[in-house]
């Protein structure tokens, strides 16, 4: 009876294609401004690293000069420099992040209090602790100024120093960074498979042998996460280094997201080209990297799938 | 960001004030308190003896304004703003954004007196091409600020000449004092004693050419800065680890004691004062002269007011113009300010040793000087700047700096 019923034969086109649409109408608002706010500019900028321009005076066509002009740049070479000094040390993030979850997740009194103590870094705003590490490094006041001393370097400033400058500041980036691995590895732990662990045990597994075979594996999705935001982080230094150095001593501690900001956007920039320049170059890098670990994931889940 | 969020906010608050004839729309950067002050007394004044215009004022954040001024004096100008002194309005007059006002400068029937005449000495500093294109309303002197109770204690008198300014550093260095303070943290610091140095070995003319671009880094004469330069910073006369401190923070030794000279603008004096030291154990004295002869030329940046090309009401913009120029305007600013009046029929404020001693240098100076990052080119100031930070921490240095100086000037002034 139902199958004569003529309505049901007469199927709106909206009806037949109602499944594959309604994702998109969904994505839609988040695409729209994703495309009007993050995709639309990054080809604006490469468009303008092809111009001179103050942002006043109407901007001329220069081509490659701005590029060529970068690669003589000494400023730059020491920003690239820094960059990669902090995509290396701050890696140190995970391995120190993982130690201290490791060390977090067991169950005595009080823990609840510690693990947020433990957080805490985390919350803190970036300005704040580039702020207080600063006045950590302070020479002959400063917090270390003691044990500076002690080690002989007496009135030696971290921060006015070109070779540790950028040291001082990835030091200080560090003590967040670590917190927000922390924070990824204690969740992680918490999906731990006991079971393999007691396998693990009855197999006469133990100690080191254990947590690399056994736990570390289980582990793999936060180790991906940890390694993708600390080295987004590594690369978007810009907060500590701007509230702790502004690039100096003279531009030694620059990284290249503050360099772009300081040719670009500061009191002495506004040489929009040139700072758009130097923020196609970063993109690049990033880019490189965000594809690289895009496809490891892709072909994760596909093994995963199998 | 948020420098551009608060100059996107200003930018709809002006949008929507539209201005009638008769309404004078003014734009400042005075957030700060005695600025705003000085200005609020200002258009009071200015609007009691005109009672047929109506001040609109638009207060910017101090560091927001050189963001949203770019901004505003294309979209939609004020009748005044105000700015700096020097090739800092030069980007703005090079794009065709500030209205010539030299007529107003010329015609001594616009004003009680002459203006040429009562501000000559700052027309140098408002002219680019021939042209006037700003008034200037108040500036403030740069020189040496000096701990007089250690100078007494070690028998130095205040120092005239270059051989006794460095044989003062030496007595200072060798009772356990540190000579010169000075925190290089934020790179202008430095430009100031560049600019002393450059001005008293090769005098005005030439540091302007070199702020101009005309004279090449790897000159001569720039290597005979540097080899005064040399003779302070090789003996390791300036205070350590600079560049790891802000100018405030360098102020600390000299309070404390441990430290016994500052080139430094006149502002210092408040937070010198705030922290202990009175007019008795400080003070105050005119860089000394290095090449003798040269005649002395000052480094007092000023602050000035424009007519944007594009305002509306620019009759009544010329009569605030000329307004501010007078001689007890600028009076009452200054003393409101505790800086400088230009009319040099202004009287200071009584009783501030500093004033009195800035005033009397600057009103017989040969010229003034806007200072470093006004004098020269954005671009070339910035990188100038870092160059002379690396040279106080490096003086061996020099060579390369100086060429990758010239590199960049190159570049800039092409």
């Amino acid at each position: 009876m139902e199958l004569n019923n003529p309505k049901a034969k007469r199927i709106t086109w909206w009806q037949k294609n109602q499944i594959k649409i309604s994702p998109w109408i969904f994505l839609a608002p988040g695409l729209i401004f994703f495309s009007i706010y993050v995709i639309a500019p990054i080809f604006v900028s490469i468009g303008i690293s092809f111009y001179q321009w103050d942002g006043l005076s109407p901007s001329i066509y220069v081509g490659l000069q701005n590029y060529i002009e970068l690669l003589d740049d000494e400023y730059f070479y020491i920003s690239l420099w820094n960059n990669l000094k902090w995509l290396i040390f701050f890696m140190l993030a995970v391995p120190i992040g993982l130690g201290l979850a490791i060390f977090l997740n067991q169950i005595v009194f009080g823990i609840r209090l510690i693990k947020s103590l433990f957080f805490f870094p985390f919350v803190i705003s970036q300005v704040v602790i580039g702020l207080i590490f600063t006045w950590f490094y302070q020479p002959n006041y400063g917090v270390i100024a003691p044990f500076l001393n002690f080690i002989g370097l007496e009135g030696f400033s971290i921060l006015a120093n070109e070779n540790t400058a950028t040291y001082g500041i990835i030091f200080a980036g560090l003590y967040p960074q670590i917190a927000y691995c922390l924070i990824l590895y204690l969740t992680g732990l918490n999906n731990i498979n006991p079971e393999q662990i007691e396998a693990g045990r009855m197999d006469g597994a133990k100690g080191f042998h254990l947590f690399w075979n056994i736990v570390l594996p289980q582990l793999r999705h936060a180790t991906f996460l940890a390694i993708v935001v600390t080295v987004i982080g590594a690369l978007r230094s810009f907060d500590m280094v701007a509230i702790m150095t502004q690039g100096g001593p003279y531009g030694y501690s620059n990284v290249l997201a503050y360099y772009m900001f300081e040719q670009a956007l500061s009191e002495y920039g506004y040489r929009m080209g040139y700072g758009s320049a130097i923020a196609t170059v970063l993109f690049t890098i990033m880019m490189f990297y965000i594809l690289f670990f895009i496809y490891r994931m892709y072909r994760n889940e596909r093994e995963d799938n199998n | 960001m948020k420098k551009f969020i608060i100059s996107l906010i200003m930018m709809f608050g002006i949008i929507s004030s539209t201005s009638f004839a008769g309404t004078l729309v003014i734009n400042t950067d005075t957030s700060d308190a005695a600025p705003k002050e000085a200005f609020e007394y200002i258009i009071k004044k200015f609007e009691e003896e005109n009672p047929d215009v109506t001040v609109k004022w638009n207060v910017f954040d101090h560091e927001g304004y050189k963001q949203s001024i770019r901004n505003f004096l294309n979209t939609d100008p004020p009748d005044v703003a105000n700015w700096y002194a020097g090739n800092r309005m030069l980007p703005f007059v090079r794009a065709g954004l500030f209205e010539d006002v030299s007529d107003i400068w010329k015609d001594s029937g616009w004003v009680d007196g002459n203006l040429s005449e009562n501000m000559e000495h700052a027309k140098k500093s408002m002219t680019i091409g021939g042209k006037q294109w700003g008034i200037p309303y108040t500036y403030y002197q740069w020189g040496v600020y000096y701990r007089k109770d250690l100078f007494t204690a070690n028998g130095i008198s205040v120092p005239k000449t270059w051989d006794d300014f460095v044989a003062a550093c030496a007595t200072l260095k060798a009772a356990g004092i540190t000579p010169i303070t000075i925190g290089s943290k934020y790179l202008w610091t430095t430009a100031g004693v560049f600019d002393y140095l450059n001005l008293r070995t090769n005098g005005y003319e030439f540091h302007m050419d070199l702020t101009l671009g005309k004279v090449p880094y790897t000159d001569p004469k720039v290597q005979a800065v540097f080899d005064k330069w040399d003779e302070l910073v090789k003996p390791g006369y300036f205070l350590e680890n600079h560049a790891a401190l802000s100018w405030q923070e360098a102020l600390t030794p000299m309070v404390n004691g441990e430290a016994a000279m500052y080139v430094m603008g006149n502002f210092a004096v408040a937070p010198l004062k705030e922290a202990g030291l009175r007019d008795s154990n400080l003070g105050f004295f005119q860089f000394p002269e290095i090449t003798p002869g040269i005649p002395m030329a000052e480094e007092a940046p000023t602050d000035t007011v424009h007519i944007p090309s594009k305002a509306k009401n620019k009759t009544d913009a010329k009569r605030f113009l000329i307004f501010m120029s007078r001689a007890d305007v600028q009076e009452e600013i200054n003393k409101i300010l505790g800086q400088l009046p230009i009319n040099k029929n202004s009287s200071v404020k009584k009783g501030d040793p500093f004033l009195k001693a800035g005033l009397n240098m600057l009103n017989n100076a040969y010229a003034m000087a806007q200072f470093y990052d006004r004098d020269a080119p954005a671009q070339m100031a910035s990188e100038g700047m870092k160059g002379f930070q690396e040279y106080m921490s490096n003086p061996d240095r020099r060579q390369k700096i100086l060429e990758r100086l010239e590199k960049v000037r190159q570049k800039v002034y092409k």
